[in-house]
């Protein structure tokens, strides 16, 4: 077993690679079984962190624009509503350069946080603009009518409901943002396709790490969605 | 301008002059002037789209007044007169007199995510600070009052619409609302439950001096909790008396016609 520098030093800073000589067979189980450990490192160290820590940050970033959109005075939500959709239509790929270029102090990981997190939450922003759409006019009517505070409205009466409808959306959107991970490879970030290209390059076998990968999107993003659809299905016997 | 603290006991608890209400360019109340005194019940009947519901809209402030002034309590809702000039009030002074106004809508409008216990301590405990401990007691009185003392933890989708219509106004009250707004609140309801709801309300009337300002399509009802009646007709009251005389000797044709109409379709 030989041990090889890792592209840009990330997190481990290193990659196994077994030492085979084999460009002949299709498929070798042997090889598989070690570049395994390999795999799921990257997988647990670099894409759920990415993938989980910028769904949160997407998550709550998204709201916060949802709301100012609706709260802040029309030149400013304009703004806001300006700059989510030029993010959102733009590619997360170029984001993560120009951040990467344009920030050269940041560090890989924290950039991949940060760039995911905020392109994703333009999305999510546009989920629950939708949920808060969806509450009832006569919803905001009794909160005035009761004299709520503009935080409580939010807090106790919209907010709430308008989070039943978006589970399923944002579940979606998590989902995709796994799958968009691989752009890592753009900033070097060493996610679980360019390990399996690292240990290519090394041992010019690449069937294996990229099926192991594509196995391991699989099962997560199964294991995701069908996490979103049972909490989905719990929210809507809340009430 | 008289703040609400030195409002007398002789003015009058809701003050409309001069007031406009156009929606886009539709004119639908014009130079509209009343005053409803204090623990007085005045019931609003005129067809349909005669601006009714728009009153008591103006009034809880759930629409922009166009022109004119509204006064609670002597002290200006929307907009006040300040050296010549009709300038809005602070939302500080607004909110102090909005907690003192309650409404019933007709879809009952509860919030579907909170039990019905919730729905009704969450505005006396963070809008007029009682402590949890009292909120909860007055809402078990309240639901007692409108006969439903054991929903308390229910969601409002549990319940039937006679049920929710009645913890709306157990809602509303826990407020203590000098003023009280009902909006056709039992025009939704299957005529079953009109009566258990109607009954709720009549003892409101006979158990607080609270103000009331009703509309409503029960003739009879209105006959029997109110003071007074106003007719409205195109945006304007066209006659306002005791319910004895305008059921039974209306001044004006209009009147006489409007509840021919009504007492016959029902
Ligand atoms: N949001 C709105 N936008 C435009 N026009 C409106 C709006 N609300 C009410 N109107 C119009 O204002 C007029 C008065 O409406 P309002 O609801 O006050 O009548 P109403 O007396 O309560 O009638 P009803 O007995 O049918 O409830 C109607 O012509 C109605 O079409
Ligand atoms: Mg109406």
């Amino acid at each position: 077993m030989i041990r090889l520098p890792g592209l840009m030093g990330v997190l481990s800073g290193t990659v196994d690679a077994p030492d085979i000589d084999d460009t002949t067979s299709f498929w070798r189980w042997d090889f598989a079984w070690e570049v395994l450990p390999e795999m799921l490192r990257s997988f647990f160290q670099v894409t759920l962190v990415v993938t989980v820590v910028g769904t949160l940050i997407a998550a709550v970033l998204g709201l916060i624009i949802a709301i100012l959109i609706r709260v802040l005075p029309k030149p400013l939500a304009w703004l806001v509503t300006w700059s989510a959709n030029f993010i959102r239509m733009t590619p997360i790929v170029v984001q993560l350069l120009v951040v990467f270029y344009g920030f050269v102090w940041m560090e890989p990981m924290a950039i991949a946080l940060l760039v995911y997190g905020v392109h994703y939450s333009t999305y999510m922003s546009e989920v629950y603009r939708a949920g808060i759409d969806a509450v009832p006019t006569g919803q905001w009517e009794a909160t005035t009518a009761l004299s709520l505070s503009a935080v409580r409205t939010w807090q106790r009466v919209i907010i709430p409901q308008a989070l039943r409808s978006t589970v399923p959306s944002l579940g979606n959107y998590a989902i995709s943002m796994f799958k968009d991970t691989p752009f890592l490879i753009a900033i070097s970030v060493m996610e679980m396709v360019t390990t399996a290209l690292e240990i290519g390059g090394f041992t010019y076998r690449y069937i294996e790490t990229i099926t192991i990968a594509g196995v391991i999107f699989l099962v997560a993003s199964y294991g995701t969605a069908v996490l979103v659809n049972r909490l989905e299905r719990r929210l809507a016997y809340a009430y | 301008m008289p703040t609400p603290t030195d409002a007398k006991p002789a003015m009058p608890v809701i003050e409309f002059r001069d007031v406009e209400k156009q929606f886009d360019t539709k004119t639908v109340l014009k130079e509209l002037n009343f005053t409803i005194e204090r623990g007085e019940r005045v019931t609003l009947i005129g067809p349909s789209g005669s601006g009714k519901t728009t009153i008591l809209r103006l009034v809880m402030t759930l629409e922009g007044l166009t022109d004119g002034y509204i006064y609670i309590d002597g002290a200006p809702l929307v907009y006040e007169q300040r050296d010549g000039k009709r300038v809005p009030v602070s939302k500080r002074q607004q909110k102090l007199l909005t907690t003192r106004i309650g409404m019933v809508f007709q879809q009952f409008n509860l919030f579907p995510n909170m039990t019905v216990l919730e729905n009704i301590i969450e505005a006396p405990i963070h809008v007029l600070g009682i402590n949890k401990r009292d909120a909860i007691d007055r809402a078990h009185q309240l639901l007692e009052k409108v006969g439903l003392p054991d929903k308390t933890d229910a969601h409002p989708t549990a319940l039937s619409g006679g049920q929710q219509q009645r913890v709306a106004i157990a809602r509303a009250l826990a407020m203590d609302p000098e003023i009280l707004l009902l909006d056709e609140v039992t025009s939704a309801l299957d005529p079953e439950v009109v009566v258990d709801v109607l009954q709720v309300l009549r003892d409101v009337a006979a158990t607080t001096d609270v103000t009331m300002l009703i509309v409503t399509h029960e003739m009879s009802f209105a006959r029997d909790v109110s003071h007074r009646v106003m007719m409205l007709d195109g945006g304007k009251i066209i006659e306002s008396a005791d319910p004895e005389t305008i059921f039974t000797n209306p001044a004006k044709e209009r009147t006489k016609k409007f509840l021919a109409a009504v007492l016959r379709d029902a």
